[in-house]
């Protein structure tokens, strides 16, 4: 038998119709036409819709049935009201979808341990003091042999080295691990095999690399005949032994590495000895699984006593920190305390979003119930039980929170999986692991039928109360409600809201878009940038400089570049790099604390500052002779020749020194710049020769005449020609600002998220208001009309207290957002809220809203008829 | 029309499952079936049957099921379930006594008294 025993329309419809065709067939057979037989067979039976209605009443009941027959019933009812439903809808989609994308974050990244086994008894060993996890690696075998608590305990690095496997060399991030990493982990190889304890035999002895799957995957193509193949790192061979599973990233959830070498191999990959260095702390970070029964704080206090003896027998390289324990995820608290914080913000955000949506939907019910007032008290009358009608309410409550909430739950996935393939900082393998799971569905059903219930049980209250005898009889209940409710004071606050975030984004876009077209004490356009780190090629010491000549010299041939120059780090695209203390020429002390600026310090060659066009106030540019038998000298900006010797003009010709050693003389002043952010405060900043400062990891920032983008490929292959095992990454110089903008898109786009968010929560809230308003004085409005009435007057009594709402939420929102932008600027270069556009957009915005919010409200009071009203009463 | 008789509330019921007692109906048939067992006199408004028919099938009264009628039209026939011919002989029963005690007050006249 049918779970839903009742029939379904079309059968009912089956039947009557082969009622009508058996009838027809008997009145043919007295004498009848076909068609006349079949006319006046249907005309018989009657109005066949009257009658399945009927049917379905009758074979509906209690219990499953009649809750189908309710959602039926339900269904039809609010298709009838397209753009009260419309409106609802959305505004729980808006609501369910921003909890489902939250929710999804905080699962993937604070509920949801490491995707290994036994994840609850894995720690990693934190010094309490800076939360650092750091250790040196002579500590580290001594608390690994020496513990009693885990089972096992393995280290890591971060190495950062140039992969090379005979095509194309790529800088690659991988982690150096001690060789019972991955027996420590648990983690089986999905290829191959993976390194063991065994295989370590003191520095450098076992040059065994193992690929992640995602790796593997891109780079290799998934080609398993790449076990025992020999690949270069930072120009070493190293022997592919295996792959990692597809789920093991190793144990940071944001930062992955493409490889893992055997940490005892880290010292001929980074260059400098650290194994016996007990002052050194390199390791990035141990952990563990505890043995069973041991407790985190057991283990702790075991780690305690052996750094304390590490203390007394090591008195110079090894100071005592009391040791915790903690998740190694998100390296303890010092990513996990900012990261809980900053989610559970959002997560009260977003429950604060789904209360404001609950109550204007539930003002919109109460609109709607107040329209049915005479439905409802007919079928009490009827004899429907008062259960019946709140269910009936309830149940078109929860049946638009469930739509919403699909619809949200679907947009909100589709956010989620363009975050999780978001990089945000193509350089570093930085990834926002929020991979839905079946709990982000389950949360998201519970939320949608908990706001249903919520916002439809607003107008039971009133439903119940109805007399079904004076609500036919038709009492004409005109009282107006005139004071300032709850209700209004938080649609007030929503539209606020919405209008500080309109304006903040339009702010954030209008300052973002002029920060593209500002003066940074540099011109990006048209050069290229190409990062060269000469270590990765293996070049080591007098090999880098003339390397560097032979790659300025190739690239200065290539036609169509205009000119060429090397800088330790390029302005704007790398988000911050090297600075130094600078002091007094006459200083007689250099410490930090007298340094007279902290300056930060380019190392160029003689081409450079032309290459980006950095304008030359006074003195002379660097040359080829300022090397290493020249003296020491160094170009300043005007930031810093101020604060070194009272004016630019001043600065040529004079010394400042870097240490007590090193004078360096001034030659030349260029103009300031941006340096790190586009919102910085003028930064002092100096120039000096690559020659007299060495170093192998340089960017090379190429000039075109026109167009970069023909060039890179002649800039690729001329590197390539150079040396085939450099690895090359070539940027134009106006997408790598892509990193120090980054900031200011977050901002703009997550503005312009939430103010729609705070658009569509006013947009329902004003609704819901100017929709109750109307349906409450319907009568009146029909006398005021009847009376004669102008549309102008009954327009300002239906939708003057909904407009008067929206003005004074502007008003205080606009004026919040003016003071708000200040904030901003810290954020977004040049955000000004003075803005004629700006205060232009958010005013048409907010204008726009309340002219959506009010049209059918304002169409239903201008069509009342009064005399069907009327006829009503 | 004079011949016919105003169906007492309930009765429909009654004489539906009787009407499917006498053998498997749709629901045009049972409206002749009932015309003819009541000699004309009982007609019912033929849109009033479906409703009563779903309700005795929720009841678990009447199963349904789709077949072919004589002159081949599709067609939806119900039958007695045993709980049907139960309430059947109950309210056959009830009627009778209904009617025979309606019968018996009417015949009342002052002598019996």
């Amino acid at each position: 038998m049918n779970l839903f025993r009742r029939p379904p329309d079309d059968e009912i419809d089956e039947e009557l119709q082969s009622h009508i065709l058996l009838r027809a067939d008997d009145l043919e057979r007295v004498g009848l036409s076909r068609p006349e037989a079949e006319r006046r067979a249907r005309t018989e039976l009657g109005g066949a819709l009257r009658y399945r209605e009927e049917c379905q009443d009758a074979a509906g009941g209690t219990g499953v049935e009649s809750v189908v027959q309710d959602l039926r019933y339900g269904t039809r009812v609010l298709r009838k009201a397209p753009g009260f439903t419309g409106v609802a809808v959305l505004t729980i989609a808006l609501a369910i979808g921003a909890n489902v994308v939250l929710f999804a974050a905080l699962n993937a990244i604070i509920l949801r341990p490491l995707d290994l086994p036994q994840p609850e008894s894995l720690y990693s060993v934190h010094r309490i003091a800076g939360k650092s996890a750091a250790q040196s690696y002579p500590d580290y075998i001594d608390l690994r042999d020496r513990n009693t608590s885990f089972d096992g305990l393995a280290a890591y690095d971060f190495i950062l080295a140039g992969f090379d496997s005979g095509t194309s060399p790529t800088r690659s991030w991988g982690i150096a691990a001690s060789g019972n990493y991955f027996d420590v982990l648990r983690v089986q190889p999905y290829l191959g095999r993976l390194f063991h304890a065994a295989d370590e035999h003191g520095p450098n002895s076992a040059p065994e690399i193992v690929l992640t799957y995602a790796f593997w995957h891109s780079h290799f193509r998934s080609d398993p005949s790449v076990i025992g193949r020999v690949v270069q790192l930072n120009k070493h061979p190293y022997t592919i032994i295996g792959v990692t599973p597809p789920n093991f990233h190793g144990t940071l959830l944001f930062f992955w590495g493409d490889f893992f070498v055997p940490l005892v191999n880290r010292e001929e990959i980074v260059g400098t000895p650290f194994m016996n260095d007990r002052g050194n702390r390199v390791i990035f970070m141990t952990l563990g699984h505890l043995k069973p029964g041991v407790t985190p704080g057991q283990a702790a206090a075991d780690l305690d006593a052996i750094s304390t003896r590490l203390e007394q027998d090591y008195p110079k390289e090894h100071k005592h920190a009391a040791v915790s324990l903690a998740r190694p995820n998100l390296y303890g608290d010092y990513v996990g305390g900012p990261a809980r914080a900053f989610l559970t913000a959002l997560m009260l955000l977003g429950a604060l979003i789904l209360v404001a949506a609950c109550a204007n939907l539930g003002s919109l019910f109460a609109a709607r119930a107040a329209d049915r007032s005479r439905e409802i008290a007919l079928r009490l009358a009827l004899g429907a039980g008062r259960f019946r009608i709140v269910r009936q309410l309830l149940t078109e409550a929860i049946l638009m929170s469930v739509a919403g909430g699909a619809l949200g739950l679907c947009g909100g996935l589709v956010v989620v999986r363009w975050l999780a393939a978001w990089q945000p900082f193509p350089q570093y393998p930085i990834n926002i692991p929020v991979s839905p799971d079946a709990r982000v569905v389950v949360v998201a059903a519970v939320l949608a039928i908990a706001s249903g219930l919520f916002f439809g049980a607003v107008p039971i209250r009133q439903a119940l109360r109805t007399d079904p005898y004076e609500v036919v009889k038709s009492t004409s209940r005109t009282t107006v409600e005139r004071r300032f409710t709850f209700r209004d004071a938080l649609v007030v606050a929503q539209i606020a809201i919405c209008a500080v975030l309109v304006t903040a984004s339009l702010v954030a876009v209008r300052g973002l878009t002029r920060s593209l077209h500002a003066h940074f004490g540099f011109d990006p356009e048209n050069v290229l940038l190409a990062e060269t780190v000469l270590d990765m090629a293996g070049y080591r010491g007098g090999e880098v400089a003339p390397m560097q000549k032979r790659m300025l010299e190739a690239v200065q041939a290539i036609p169509g570049v205009a000119a060429a120059g090397l800088i330790s780090w390029p302005p704007l695209a790398t988000g911050g790099g090297d600075s130094a203390s600078v002091y007094d020429d006459a200083g007689a002390e250099f410490t930090p604390r007298t340094a007279a600026a902290t300056a930060l310090h380019f190392r160029v060659s003689p081409g450079y500052l032309a290459s980006a066009r950095t304008t030359l106030l006074a003195g002379r540019m660097l040359t080829d002779h300022d090397d290493t038998t020249a003296p020491r000298v160094a170009i300043v900006n005007t930031v810093l020749a101020q604060r070194l010797f009272g004016s630019p003009a001043a600065a040529v010709g004079h010394y400042f020194r870097f240490t007590e050693a090193t004078r360096v003389q001034v030659v030349g002043v260029v103009e300031t710049g941006k340096y790190a952010t586009l919102t910085e405060v003028p930064q002092p900043a100096v120039f000096v020769p690559l020659s007299q400062w060495p170093s192998s990891d340089t960017w090379l920032v190429v000039r075109a005449s026109g167009d970069p983008q023909p060039i890179a490929g002649s800039l690729r292959t001329a590197l390539h020609d150079l040396d085939a095992g450099l690895p090359v990454t070539i940027e134009s110089w106006s997408s790598g600002m892509d990193l120090v903008l980054f900031p200011a898109r977050v901002a703009s786009v997550s503005l312009g998220v939430l103010g729609l968010m705070g658009a569509v929560l006013s947009l329902s809230g004003v609704f819901g208001i100017a929709a109750y308003s109307v349906s409450r004085r319907m009568r009146e409005f029909g006398i005021r009309i009847a009376l004669g009435a102008q549309r102008k007057s009954i327009l300002s009594a239906a939708l003057g207290r909904a407009l008067r709402l929206l003005a004074v939420g502007s008003a205080v929102g606009v004026a919040l957002g003016v003071l708000g932008a200040r904030v901003l600027a810290f954020i977004v270069y040049d955000a000004t809220p003075r803005d004629p556009l700006v205060l232009g957009g958010v005013l048409a915005v907010m204008f726009a809203l309340g002219l959506l919010a009010t049209w059918i409200p304002a169409q239903r009071a201008l069509s009342i008829d009064p005399l069907s009203l009327l006829r009503q009463e | 029309m004079s011949g016919e008789a105003q169906l007492l509330p309930g009765t429909l019921d009654l004489l539906i499952l009787k009407a499917v007692s006498l053998g498997p109906l749709h629901g045009y048939g049972i409206l002749l079936r009932i015309g003819q067992i009541s000699g004309q006199a009982l007609l019912i408004e033929q849109g009033a049957l479906y409703p009563a028919l779903f309700r005795l099938v929720r009841q678990g009264l009447l199963e349904a099921n789709w077949g072919t009628s004589d002159n081949n039209r599709r067609a939806k026939f119900y039958e007695l379930t045993a709980a049907g011919k139960k309430r059947l002989r109950a309210e056959a029963e009830g009627w009778r006594r209904l009617a025979a005690a309606v019968a018996s007050a009417l015949a009342a006249t002052p002598e019996t008294l």
